[in-house]
């Protein structure tokens, strides 16, 4: 059933397509609407499901933890701050291996107070042990939202995911959204079966002290569910195209690259954006491409350096930005590239942080600059768009 | 024994409760309690971090399974009646 709805929704309507069972969480600009469409799911009895209004961030995962310990599907949504609140149990959801799927509508890291979208949030928790999903479209956040559960509980993997969606540029904008059949989720989905889990007539502790001798015998596991969800992943949104007839290119999502001269690497809701310009640069003759990274985590290793073997410039646009290095899409693809046969030229691009518009004009002259790049060789400065007070590049 | 990561669960899943585990063991000074010129105030039950003291007709009774020896009881009784002593290689 098509559906005009935002972001948000399509959060919303994703967890509740996917059944989840239990929703702790608390609310947070821009991401309120997913929580609020939810509670009314759950108050009206659409979503049989247990609200649990917690007091924190930090609480809403470690309720998502706790009650994805006794097997049932979880799910929370939140931003920014309250991300950086979950930190902590953020890890303790992968350590223990809990396949807990959240929202994140990533919005700018204070100060300056910003509810704009930036990817600093996300980008921050990279190292927790979550798979990321960038995702471009309102359609993208309700498909990802169940094809990451799927992926999640897989016995294999047994990780949480975190779907990205831009703030207000998907949360609060509205786009025609195909809500698919619930019969056809759950036979796509069963629901969730633990090999383990706790119950109430038999107590156990989970994730308890191990000593140096055992430590990183669970840490190399969690290491290979990260490897192996590479290709889940991969299957997971093979399977959902032949049932609803939709997908996302996997883990790096490439539009025209096979023949193209340069590439820009983007995530998020700026990939639509980029589209158009790749479009409007091809009818001048222009080969250019885009190669949207879809997961962050598990990183897509193969996916760049296949891209690498096709282009002689990678342009990397970051909505973020590590302070005393680059960004990070930036020095991560670069590793990955270290030592592929021929090093296409590379420059980092910072763009839209706070939500500052990442405009068609602004890629056009991105894809101008690489360009040239391709002669002259990578630039190691990364470059900060049209901040204001640096001279403004001639197009 | 360490065990091969093929071998392990996902995470250490423990069956049986944290008072499995002697902390008393960690122990290098033993609180001994001098019953005589005990007040009853409780205040060494109170402050005992481990819950290693249980109360006997209002006096402290030392749980040496679990007493770790740090001294807070010794160090809050105001009777001064609980004094550490060193353990003994036996």
């Amino acid at each position: 059933m098509r559906k005009v709805m935002t972001g948000n929704y399509a959060s919303a309507y994703g967890a509740k397509a996917a059944r989840a069972e239990v929703i702790p969480a608390y609310p947070i600009t821009p991401q309120t609407s997913i929580v609020e469409k939810l509670a009314e799911f759950v108050s009206t009895g659409e979503l049989r499901a247990k609200f649990v209004p917690v007091e924190s961030e930090h609480s809403a995962m470690a309720a998502c933890v706790s009650a994805s310990i006794l097997g049932a599907r979880t799910y929370t949504a939140t931003s920014s701050h309250g991300l950086a609140l979950m930190h902590e149990v953020l890890m303790w959801a992968s350590g223990a291996r809990l396949p807990v799927v959240m929202t994140n509508v990533s919005r700018a890291m204070a100060p300056p107070w910003s509810v704009w979208a930036d990817h600093m949030d996300s980008v921050a928790e990279r190292d927790t042990g979550w798979m990321q999903f960038f995702c471009e479209s309102n359609q993208e956040v309700l498909d990802t939202i169940i094809m990451a559960y799927k992926v999640c509980e897989s016995r294999g993997i047994m990780l949480p995911a975190m779907i990205i969606e831009d703030a207000f540029i998907l949360s609060h904008t509205s786009e025609p959204v195909d809500v698919p059949d619930q019969d056809a989720v759950d036979s796509f989905l069963p629901s969730y079966d633990p090999e383990m889990k706790l119950e109430v007539g038999k107590p156990m502790g989970f994730g308890s002290l191990v000593r140096p001798d055992q430590y990183m015998e669970f840490r190399y596991k969690s290491m290979l569910a990260m490897r192996e969800a590479r290709d889940r992943i991969l299957s997971v949104e093979t399977e959902f195209k032949q049932v609803f007839g939709r997908s996302y290119g996997g883990l790096l999502d490439e539009y025209m690259c096979d023949d193209a001269e340069v590439a820009l690497v983007a995530a998020g809701s700026v990939a639509g954006t980029a589209r158009t310009v790749v479009d409007r640069l091809r009818a001048k003759g222009m080969r250019v491409g885009l190669a949207r990274i879809r997961a962050f985590r598990p990183f897509p290793f193969q996916e760049f350096r296949s891209l690498a073997s096709k282009v002689s410039g990678i342009a990397v646009l970051d909505r973020s930005y590590t302070h005393g290095a680059a960004g990070a899409f930036f020095t991560e693809i670069q590793g990955a590239l270290y030592d592929v046969p021929k090093r296409p030229a590379m420059k980092n691009y910072i763009a839209g942080l706070g939500g500052r518009d990442i405009t068609p004009d602004v890629i056009e002259r991105i894809f101008e600059d690489i360009l040239v790049r391709c002669e002259r060789g990578s630039d190691p400065e990364p470059e900060w768009i049209d901040v204001v007070g640096l001279p403004r590049r001639q197009s | 024994m360490s065990r091969s990561y093929e071998d392990i669960p996902l995470t250490p899943i423990s069956d049986t409760p944290s008072t499995m585990n002697m902390t008393g063991l960690w122990r290098v000074f033993r609180p001994v309690v001098d019953l005589d010129k005990c007040k009853k105030c409780t205040l060494c039950w109170k402050f005992c971090p481990d819950a290693a003291i249980v109360l006997v007709d209002g006096k402290p009774k030392i749980d040496l399974r679990y007493c770790k020896g740090c001294g807070i009881c010794a160090n809050e009784c105001l009777a001064e009646c609980i004094i550490m002593v060193k353990e003994e290689a036996e």
